[in-house]
């Protein structure tokens, strides 16, 4: 499986990480490697088999309806890089 | 007297039960151990007082003429991966560092209750990914072992559990947590001598514990020997609400079920799990225990697992995907790191803090992740990979025809030198072929020292068991464990 330096970048937009362009030249025969491994799964036959959703088998609860939380704002925001006025902060996003 | 530091959780327990010393001395005498023992790099934050605090109420309690708690006056060590409140965990990440939970994981908090302290916060590999602890931010830890050679080489401690199996192997901690996602307690167990158990997926909440991949995450304890694990385990087990996926069932009385006796059980030997290139070493300890648990009284019998070649890369997709959608919280907004350089737009932000924040095998796991998850992608990686785990658990259920638990390796070899794998991202997955199988299917699997290679380094064996039936590994273990009477240990150079 080769992976071209242009697909980590795109893949690289995705996640969200910025990288250089020599990161993305040394990711893509390392990222290609991967897939080449992971690859031979295309091999199993899977005609029939569904994908596996719980891997124990395990029924989803109701709760009551009820308020359980809150009233914390300040626990909230205690690791917040920048908080302001009760509120996590960001750089401007609408000009 | 032996010293305080030498005694494993029962013997503490019991000792302090006694009135033959006291919890705090006890603790006195770890928080020693872990402040001398800098070069290990195990601890990353020493949370002395903690530990103190609880010894002093256990001995209070005790003086009171209250009934004993189950873990009362036994410190342990705590991976990073647990939120601790208002103690500093980061998963030995950089983009968390600095994070200082308002909470505490519910596993943690069943911990104290049980009348347990801390020692401090285990170093580990960043965010749980990797078999040697060389991806921790704060630098690997140092297994205490070294090889009998005379050889000084740095060994890897294994991982991603390392600081926790260092500091029990090291006697700097009587037992610690660990996390297993695909092998991260049974891995490090075997590499340093000690045994630890990941219990049946959905025993131990996952609530407070920092995500990596959310379907194969599983918590267990790290101790000296098999009753030690009992002990720990039925202390962190339990239903938690706060886990959509935390199992609704009792925790049984482990420690007061231990039977060594294996008499009418019938052992499986997957025959899938002979490698290629197996060390021989590895190969006659495999032997050794079969004919220890047929001296038991088990009678053992040779399965089938047909898709054990394909858990690996199943697994390097599941896990790699789930850890690119819950790594995705890290954004540098609500908590640890933020980069934010002069008139930068919040999308530069996001890609500037995580390219800062995360270590190159974090970034390397949510790219595949991300890869395998995107748009016309999916169906051929990631549903394909559900499937052949269905297939795998399948395996499983048809072993459990013809036997009760599976004896396989821990691992395909004992400790690796620091730097040795770490150039190649592959080599390192490949020790984790004998744990992942079982992670993939949910099941208990326990490592147990077997005995120890040329070099004098420990080898592990692995009991995977049916879902639920953690008392059927710990007894096999125990079995075990009374036949190999292994009692080689690290002589101290720290």
């Amino acid at each position: 499986m080769s992976v071209t330096i242009d697909t980590v970048r795109r893949i690289a937009g995705l996640a969200r990480i910025a990288i250089t362009e020599e990161e993305a030249a040394r990711l893509a025969p390392e990222l290609g490697n991967i897939l080449g491994f992971i690859e031979q799964l295309g091999e199993v036959d899977t005609a029939g088999v569904a994908p596996m959703t719980a891997v124990i088998p395990n029924h989803l609860r109701l709760r009551d309806d009820v308020v359980t939380d809150g009233g914390i704002r300040d626990a909230v925001l205690a690791n917040a890089p920048q908080a302001e006025h009760g509120f996590f902060t960001v750089p401007k996003v609408i000009e | 007297m032996t010293e305080l530091t030498d005694l494993g959780i029962a013997a503490i327990r019991d000792g302090v039960r006694a009135g033959d010393f006291s919890a705090r001395e006890v603790a006195e005498a770890f928080v020693a151990a872990v402040a001398a023992a800098k070069p290990l790099n195990a601890f990353l934050v020493e949370t002395p007082d903690h530990a103190l605090a609880a010894a002093d109420a256990a001995d209070a309690a005790r003086a009171a003429g209250e009934a004993p708690k189950a873990m009362a006056g036994v410190p342990i060590g705590m991976k990073d991966l647990f939120c601790t409140r208002g103690v500093p965990s980061t998963a030995a990440s950089h983009i968390l560092e600095g994070f200082t939970p308002q909470y505490e994981s519910t596993v943690s908090q069943k911990l104290w209750d049980a009348g347990a302290g801390m020692l401090g916060k285990l170093n580990m590999d960043q965010f749980a990914m990797g078999s040697s602890n060389e991806t921790s931010h704060f630098g690997n830890v140092v297994s205490p072992w070294r090889r009998s050679d005379g050889g000084n080489a740095d060994l890897a401690p294994g991982g991603s559990s390392g600081g926790s199996s260092a500091a029990v192997a090291a006697r700097i901690a009587p037992g610690a947590t660990g996390t297993d996602t695909g092998g991260s307690i049974r891995q490090p167990a075997a590499f340093t001598g000690i045994s630890g158990i990941k219990p049946t997926y959905g025993r131990c909440s996952r609530w407070g514990v920092i995500a990596f991949a959310s379907s194969l995450d599983q918590a267990g304890p790290m101790a000296r020997d098999v009753r030690d694990c009992a002990i720990m385990l039925e202390a962190m087990a339990g239903f938690d609400a706060k886990d959509a996926t935390s199992l609704d069932v009792a925790v049984p009385q482990w420690e007061a079920g231990l039977n060594p006796s294996l008499k009418g059980k019938r052992v499986g030997i997957p025959k899938e799990y002979r490698v290629d290139g197996m060390p021989p070493e590895i190969e006659a300890l495999w032997q050794q225990g079969i004919e220890w648990v047929r001296d038991a009284g088990a009678e053992v019998v040779e399965v089938s697992l047909p898709h054990t070649k394909y858990a690996l890369p199943a697994y390097y997709i599941i896990a790699p995907a789930e850890a690119s959608s819950n790594l995705a919280r890290y954004d540098g907004v609500r908590y640890g790191l933020r980069d934010l350089p002069e008139g930068a737009n919040l999308q530069e932000m996001y890609a500037r803090t995580r390219a800062e924040g995360f270590g190159d095998e974090v970034k390397r796991r949510i790219l595949i992740g991300t890869y395998v998850l995107s748009a016309g992608f999916y169906d051929a990686y990631y549903t394909q990979a559900q499937k052949v785990r269905a297939l795998i658990a399948q395996d499983f259920d048809s072993a459990w025809e013809q036997c009760d638990v599976l004896l396989t390796p821990t691992a395909p070899s004992a400790a690796f030198a620091l730097g040795e794998k770490n150039a190649d991202p592959i080599a390192m997955y490949l020790n984790d072929v004998f744990t992942v199988p079982s992670s993939l299917a949910g099941l208990p699997a326990m490592s147990v020292p077997g005995g120890v290679d040329a070099g004098g380094l420990p080898l592990g064996l692995q009991i995977i068991g049916k879902a639920l039936d953690e008392q059927g590994v710990l007894n096999a273990a125990l079995a075990i464990e009374q036949r190999a009477g292994f009692v080689a240990r690290p002589g101290r150079w720290w």
